[in-house]
């Protein structure tokens, strides 16, 4: 009986193909869609690893609790050891110092007096070591409105508008009023190097970048520094393994009761990362949910027109003695297997246009300018996700599409069905 | 039920609901078929026709009074009952064929078969005896789309032969065919009542169709206006 519902269903290409064509269409959609998300939001993630939080950072105890302010006074110290000891402990994985600091950047005037100044905010990474990959990993050389990077320990690149604002051109020099770890008043001056664009408007308005050396020396931070990022060799951000070997960390150095102690945080653990995370599951199921709910209805109608075209067929397979459940199972077993064409050719054809796109595409034209936020090249990305994400909606939406449809079929009565056999 | 006697009805009457009232498309009809007819229920349009064909082939049911047929009482008839019904016993020709229009004559005609869920070289003999009664076994592979009309009434009723009914129901099977395809299907339903023992029941105003009935009940506005024998 199955071979000869199955006989009919690929002979009628508008019972088959159709169908067929809809669900393909739809779970290619599913796939693009939750791989073009995943790679965008994923490469967001990259993005904020490189720039802020790292795959893992370590800070002190009391710097981890005081984050938001950016405390230095409660920074790491002894850390050229300490780093020794994370890279002979830890080789696969690749570390980075970082300090974030503020204070008021003042340009003077030909006399030396104070022609402009206003709040700055900026980070010092390693600018000057030959095997950093700082500049790149920061986007520094793309993102260059004017000038260089830094060469020397007290140059500084302070932001395009920024700049503005204080009247400086590369080649001039500010003053960096700060403190040092210690509370004492700090003013050093530095030599502008090059302008940039972060492309955020908070770090815009007041943003800087220099080498870790000369703002260790500038802050009296020798040998110590507020933040060091952890970043896994796969360059990609794994969280249960991020979880792990945090969790494998903190029970090794970590202790509660001194508050230098360092303590290690995942990227999930800052910057609200979680919530963000969160946010590309629950766009996948939204995906997932828009799709079910819009091809059930879609596949629903499909099958109401089928149905009404087969009322005829119906009624007469009623005639000779079908009853109305196994007219009605048959049509689910039909929908079954337009369902699992469907979903296999469209997850097939998902995949190869998501490999395409994994390529990526490259936006960076069509960007004025590019910023250190923002990545020039947008691509999507493949998980083991995308093997199934569009497949199974697609088998339940054909099933629950004619499902609601069989009902119509199945609710009327025999001697209806068969005046239309008759009609 | 009286010995040879397949269906009886018994002061049976329709109403269908029309407007705030009822339209009534039969009532008080007593009759009772025997074995072996070859009966014409005939009359003009809306005379209740099709009505009496549906309720004999528990398509539908009775507003009031009671049926038996093949042993089944009209009290009995659930949907599944009825359903074993028509599958077993009752084998249905319509004036529009009603062929699946993907399926070959061999496929058509198998179907039934397929629903009573016999064997493979079961399904193979009777199909091709069905379609040798009705002299088209160089058509077998053939679509409905690709027979005449004539053609398609044969499969029809190869169709609803090839499980061997007791009682097969013909609703105006000749409407849509010409004189020389019209007394082709009748002679070929003629020599299967007389062959099979299969009761004949038809729905006709056709005179071509009336001129081979043994038994002619007439209906007019719905009760029984004349039931007699046939002059042959």
């Amino acid at each position: 009986m199955l071979k000869f519902y199955l006989k009919g269903l690929f002979r009628d290409r508008a019972r088959s193909l159709l169908p067929v064509i809809v669900v393909t269409i739809g779970v290619t959609l599913v796939v693009l869609a939750n791989s073009w998300v995943t790679g965008v939001l994923e490469d967001m993630v990259v993005f904020n690893a490189r720039f802020a939080t790292g795959h893992v950072k370590i800070m002190s105890q009391a710097y981890y609790e005081n984050r938001g302010q950016q405390p230095n006074d409660l920074a790491l110290v002894g850390t050229s050891s300490f780093m020794d000891s994370l890279e002979s402990q830890y080789p696969e994985m690749e570390w980075v110092e970082r300090i974030q600091f503020g204070g008021l950047v003042d340009a003077p005037d030909e006399n030396g007096e104070t022609r402009a100044q206003g709040p700055g905010g900026g980070m010092a990474v390693d600018l000057l070591s030959e095997d950093s990959g700082e500049i790149e990993r920061l986007n520094l050389e793309k993102a260059m409105v004017r000038g260089r990077i830094p060469q020397s320990p007290f140059e500084i690149i302070l932001s395009e508008q920024f700049a503005d604002k204080l009247e400086v051109e590369p080649g001039d020099q500010v003053t960096l009023i700060s403190s040092t770890m210690y509370g004492a008043m700090s003013i050093t001056n530095f030599t502008v190097s090059g302008t940039i664009t972060f492309g955020t408007a908070a770090l815009d308005r007041g943003g800087m970048v220099a080498d870790i050396s000369g703002i260790r020396q500038a802050l009296d931070m020798t040998d110590a520094t507020g933040e060091i990022l952890g970043y896994f060799p796969s360059g990609e951000y794994d969280d249960p393994e991020a979880a792990s070997f945090a969790a494998a960390f903190n029970e090794k150095y970590s202790n509660p009761q001194d508050e230098f102690s360092p303590v290690m945080a995942t990227l999930r653990e800052q910057s609200n990362m979680a919530g963000f995370l969160d946010l590309i599951d629950y766009f996948k199921g939204i995906i997932v949910t828009i799709f079910v709910v819009a091809m059930s209805i879609v596949l629903w109608n499909s099958g109401l027109l089928g149905a009404l075209r087969r009322y005829g067929e119906m009624g007469l397979r009623m005639a000779i003695g079908e009853e109305k459940g196994h007219i009605y199972r048959s049509l689910i077993i039909e929908a079954v297997f337009i369902g699992l064409a469907g979903s296999v050719i469209g997850t097939l054809f998902g995949l190869f246009f998501s490999s395409l796109m994994a390529r990526g595409i490259d936006i960076s034209g069509m960007m004025q300018n590019s910023t250190m936020m923002m990545q020039g090249v947008m691509k999507a990305k493949i998980t083991p996700l995308a093997y199934y994400i569009g497949f199974f909606p697609g088998l339940i939406a054909t099933v629950l599409g004619t499902a609601l449809a069989g009902f119509g079929i199945y609710k009327r009565q025999t001697a209806k069905l068969f005046k239309e056999l008759q009609a | 039920m009286k010995n040879g006697t397949i269906i009886t009805i018994e002061n049976l009457a329709k109403h269908y609901p029309m407007g705030g009232g009822k339209f009534t498309a039969l009532s008080d009809i007593n009759l009772t078929f025997s074995k072996g007819e070859f009966t014409g229920i005939v009359g003009p349009s809306g005379s209740g026709k099709t009505t009496m064909l549906n309720i004999i082939g528990s398509l539908d049911t009775p507003s009031e009074g009671a049926t038996n047929v093949l042993g089944t009482t009209s009290r009995e008839m659930t949907p599944k009952v009825a359903a074993t019904l028509r599958k077993k016993h009752i084998g249905f020709i319509f004036q529009t064929y009603n062929l699946m229009s993907v399926y070959t004559v061999y496929e058509n005609v198998e179907f039934p078969l397929l629903l009573l869920k016999k064997s493979v070289s079961e399904r193979k003999k009777a199909v091709m005896d069905a379609i040798q009664w009705v002299g088209l076994t160089d058509k077998i592979k053939s679509k409905p789309p690709q027979l005449s009309g004539g053609e398609s009434q044969r499969v029809a009723i190869a169709r609803a032969m090839v499980k061997r009914p007791e009682l097969v129901l013909a609703d105006e099977p000749t409407a849509n065919l010409d004189a020389k395809n019209s007394h082709h299907i009748l002679r070929t339903m003629e020599q299967l009542n007389r062959e099979l023992q299969t009761t004949f029941i038809f729905a006709t105003h056709d005179d071509k169709v009336i001129q081979y009935l043994r038994r002619i009940i007439t209906l007019e506005d719905g009760t029984v206006a004349s039931d007699e024998i046939a002059k042959q």
